[in-house]
């Protein structure tokens, strides 16, 4: 992965910086310019809550290649408190006891790796509560 | 705007065609369309390519497709839209014939997918959704489908027997069609016994990786019956919308909007509705993608789809045939052709050469082409002429 492409996104995957339209309430992770909704261009800094519930899920058996040594793995949608919708790998779960509705909180994982010289890639995974 | 026909269709049989170049893949299916209609030359062309940038490493297709056609100079653009590229590319074509700016254009959709490896092409494809924030956590685009999937069971009760009962319709109905790629049928229980890719998708869910192309003729309808040795087929309408590109940005997994607002465009402009269709041919890349995209379509009440599939409503003899071609499932899916291939054979339906798979008094035809997980659809009613 080119180093500015993973810097660039730091303050999402390290932070959770969100940002919120002023004029209808609606949040936006990653932060937009204009709002879906409203399209007013007017908006503040928010920090997305860390914990949250499971909307849907899957596990991944035949992963893309960076993700080889965590195969198999749970991804799922998760709606954070606040309304926030991200998608993210649930680790340290019982793949088989993953049930929607399932509360979830977020911790600060490893992601991926480029090789054995390449840019270590962190980021935000979610565990059960 | 004037009214559009198309009055040639090409495509060869699609598959793992490791002997044949992306040029030569085009321009034979491209010289069949040619041929089948009759026309001594053409004005401009379109054509659909997902991605073959990463899996052949050429870009600029607009030169090198118009060039080995022997075609230079006449304008011939690329067209992206994921995997509803030739579906784009078909709707590019109808606007230059419906505008006036061309007469007779040739729109196609090629794609060569097996000069990478299984792991290239899954990378190729997770480049339809968001790279930051959805393939940047590991999912792939099984993953995305199953993530609908997983919501469809736990919201409407649809069974993993009807998601599978999706691939063995398809599946019957491609073992019809001379040109599938997989033409073999399956059983449920095969189906339900092949390896898991994404929990609850298993291998005999999924479309394959496949190497294709197709291609069609459009001219203007008045001039249709003059040009073509065939019976013209009638582009009655065309709709095309957009979703978000991430999935979890949805405030609902079960139902793909851009198809719903893609079909809704095209239901008016050609001022009819769900159950004036005789049949369709619907982006199956997975077995979920059907059951949603029936429902979305109108041709059944949301959450109805498995159920639909299982009483045989979208059989062949069914009262809304579903991918007589055999789907994207059986038939192959290169990714930038597929959009093309479904109108191919909504035109073999209309004129009554479907062979075996033929469906009685066929009059109107949907194709509903898909890009990523539903970020982009493009939808086309056809009407015999
Ligand atoms: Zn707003």
């Amino acid at each position: 992965m080119f180093p500015a492409r993973y810097w660039r996104e730091i303050p999402q995957r390290y932070r959770l910086e969100a940002n919120k339209c002023k004029k209808c309430g609606r949040t936006y992770f990653p932060p937009r310019l204009v709002c879906a909704d409203c399209k007013s261009r007017d908006f503040e800094p928010l920090k997305l809550k860390d914990e949250g519930k499971l909307l849907t899920y899957t596990v991944i058996r035949v992963p893309p290649s960076q993700f080889i040594e965590q195969s198999p793995y749970a991804i799922g949608i998760v709606e954070l408190d606040g309304g926030t919708r991200i998608l993210t790998q649930i680790a340290d779960c019982n793949l088989d006891k993953l049930q929607i509705g399932m509360r979830l909180k977020i911790e600060f994982r490893k992601i991926q790796q480029d090789g054995e010289a390449g840019i270590l890639c962190y980021g935000y995974k979610c565990v059960p509560v | 705007m004037r009214d559009v026909a198309i009055i040639g269709v090409g495509m060869n049989k699609w598959g793992e065609l490791w002997q044949k170049p992306l040029r030569d893949i085009f321009v034979e299916s491209a010289l069949l369309a040619i041929e089948d209609s009759g026309v001594d030359h053409i004005d401009s062309m379109y054509v659909g390519c997902m991605s073959s940038g990463i899996f052949v490493g050429q870009e600029h297709l607009g030169s090198l497709l118009a060039d080995y056609l022997g075609v230079n100079p006449i304008p011939c653009t690329r067209i992206e839209s994921a995997c509803a590229s030739g579906g784009a590319a078909v709707r590019m074509g109808f606007m230059d014939v419906a505008s006036g700016m061309s007469d007779i254009v040739l729109v196609g959709g090629v794609e060569k997918m097996t000069d990478v490896s299984g792991g290239g092409a899954t990378y190729a494809l997770s480049t339809a959704a968001d790279q930051e924030y959805e393939v940047y956590h590991g999912v792939t685009f099984p993953g995305l489908y199953a993530l609908m999937a997983r919501s469809h069971m736990h919201q409407y009760g649809t069974s993993r027997e009807q998601l599978a009962q999706v691939a063995v319709k398809n599946h019957e109905n491609g073992s019809k069609n001379p040109l599938a790629q997989y033409p073999q049928k399956v059983t449920v229980e095969k189906v339900m016994n092949s390896i898991l890719i994404a929990d609850p998708l298993r291998i005999l869910d999924c479309s394959p990786i496949t190497d294709g192309a197709a291609c069609a003729i459009l001219c203007p309808a008045e001039m249709a019956k003059k040009l073509s040795k065939k019976p013209p087929v009638k582009i009655i309408a065309s709709g095309h919308a957009t979703d978000t590109i991430a999935l979890h940005s949805r405030k609902d997994f079960t139902t793909l909007n851009a198809t719903v607002k893609a079909a809704e465009k095209a239901y008016k402009m050609a001022n009819l509705k769900p159950e004036d269709i005789n049949l369709a041919e619907v982006h199956d890349c997975f077995t979920i993608a059907e059951i949603i995209v029936i429902e979305d379509l109108g041709f059944v009440k949301k959450g109805e789809g498995g159920k639909a599939t299982e009483s045989g409503m979208t059989a062949l003899d069914g009262k809304i045939p579903v991918n007589t071609s055999g789907g994207l499932k059986s038939k192959g899916h290169p990714v930038g052709a597929t959009g093309v291939g479904q109108l191919i054979e909504i035109v073999h339906q209309l004129r009554g050469e479907a062979g075996q798979r033929q469906v009685k008094d066929a009059k109107i035809g949907l194709t509903q082409n898909m890009g990523g997980s539903g970020g982009s659809t493009v939808v086309h009613i056809m009407q015999a002429m």
